[in-house]
């Protein structure tokens, strides 16, 4: 029993020099053709329409990059260099409109390139080849799942900060004159920032003891359904807290959208701009604003 | 809990103190929509300023004892909504359309001084 375990140890210890000795062959191999594989590659992602965003000499300097860090994961089987060059490729191109299916599509047509070119060099020894294609295809399946995994890791962290961006960016709620809010909204309003714009509203009614709100929402770009609802929301939400809302600032473009899709404001005060819904709110609050009386240029004899 | 109803010269005042159960609102709105009657009161107010949690059955109950106590001949506003359950009220829909609303007990009192003396004023 103790030398058939002795005898699996060695087996499995041999089979793992023999796919580090297949493997070393391999970088070998794609070292000496790296011209040549790497041309073919980009050809390949030129052809296939991939990275479009890209010159042909960015995506051939590109190419290079990850072809080079490609060999050097199959020599060393660390993937770290790979994944911090795939995170610094991903900063460099998504701002540039890269997608996901692009750097994956590259990745595997790399992989296309080089299992081609070994079928080529092991076509008359299909044992060997075999056992060439067991040493790479865990490889390059890792790589490929590096390079994908990274990319799609930059890409949400990036949404992340953004939405952390937009969370900053919130909202004022502003007071005006004693229990009077104003909340200028600037900026597309998603169901997100709608239940922030919300919260933050009430929370302003209750520390302020708010009675009127005027909502201006001259800064919004467009109002759809969606928006007009969250809308009526704030507005309902605010009267149960037992403040009244007035909002302003809705273009004609925007009340020409609204009546057309038919959303119902019939519950929402409008009142045309800012000044005016102040002035409204004013009224409604019994503040009256006076002139003060012009000094009198008469000369008194 | 029985909800005590407080008599505040010619207002009711019905200070919710915990979370109630289904039986405890029924209860509560036939205490009031007697009381209204007793003492000739001229509005109500309901304070709901401990309530963290509003389900339609409550809304459903209270905006039967406002339309009640209206046939009675008075006004009824709510108070102290909280903001979350404000929030929670709109996204369920419940939005308690014909039923005035105030920040607590002290505006509610406002509030219901202006509706009396406006009605007054039409008489």
């Amino acid at each position: 029993m103790t030398t058939e375990i002795r005898s699996h140890a060695e087996a499995r210890h041999t089979r793992a020099d023999a796919t580090a000795a297949l493997l070393r062959e391999l970088v070998a191999h794609l070292r000496k053709n790296r011209t040549q594989l790497r041309e073919e590659w980009a050809r390949r992602i030129t052809e296939s329409k991939l990275l479009t965003a890209m010159t042909r000499e960015e995506i051939f300097a590109e190419a290079t990059s990850v072809y080079d860090n490609y060999v050097e994961v199959l020599e060393t089987g660390s993937v770290e260099a790979l994944q911090a060059y795939a995170r610094n490729l991903s900063e460099r191109i998504i701002p540039r409109g890269v997608e996901t299916h692009e750097v994956l599509g590259i990745v595997l047509l790399l992989r296309d390139v080089l299992a081609r070119s070994l079928f080529k060099k092991y076509q008359a020894d299909f044992a060997l080849l075999n056992s060439v294609l067991d040493a790479y295809e865990p490889a390059a399946n890792r790589i490929a799942n590096t390079v994908a995994v990274g990319f799609v890791q930059e890409r949400e962290r990036i949404i992340r900060q953004q939405q952390e961006a937009i969370r900053e960016l919130s909202t004022p709620v502003l007071q005006v004159r004693d229990r009077l809010l104003i909340l200028p909204i600037i900026g597309v309003i998603d169901s997100l920032r709608a239940r922030q714009l919300t919260e933050q509203l009430l929370r302003g009614i209750r520390a302020n003891r708010a009675k009127v709100v005027v909502v201006d929402i001259t800064g919004v770009p467009s109002v759809d359904a969606t928006v007009a609802n969250h809308l009526v929301q704030t507005v309902d939400a605010s009267r149960l807290m037992g403040a009244n809302v007035i909002v302003t600032g809705l273009s004609s473009e925007i009340a020409q959208t609204l009546v057309t899709i038919g959303v119902d404001l019939s519950k929402i005060n409008a009142v045309g701009d800012l000044q005016g819904g102040i002035e409204e709110a004013e009224r409604m609050l019994g503040y009256a604003v006076m002139m003060p009386e012009p000094p009198s240029t008469e000369v008194k004899a | 809990m029985r909800v005590p109803i407080l008599k505040q010269s010619q207002y009711l005042i019905a200070s919710i103190q915990s979370a109630l159960n289904d039986e405890e609102l029924l209860q509560l709105r036939d205490d009031l929509a007697r009381d209204v009657g007793r003492y000739r009161s001229r509005g109500v107010i309901i304070d709901v300023t401990v309530l963290d949690v509003m389900d339609s059955f409550a809304v459903r109950t209270l905006r039967a004892i406002a339309h009640m106590i209206r046939l009675r001949g008075a006004e009824t506003v709510i108070v102290g909504i909280q903001a979350e359950v404000a929030f929670a009220m709109v996204q369920l829909g419940l939005t308690l359309e014909d039923i005035t609303t105030a920040l607590d007990l002290e505006e509610g009192l406002a509030c219901l001084n202006r509706q009396v003396a406006g009605a007054r004023h039409v008489q």
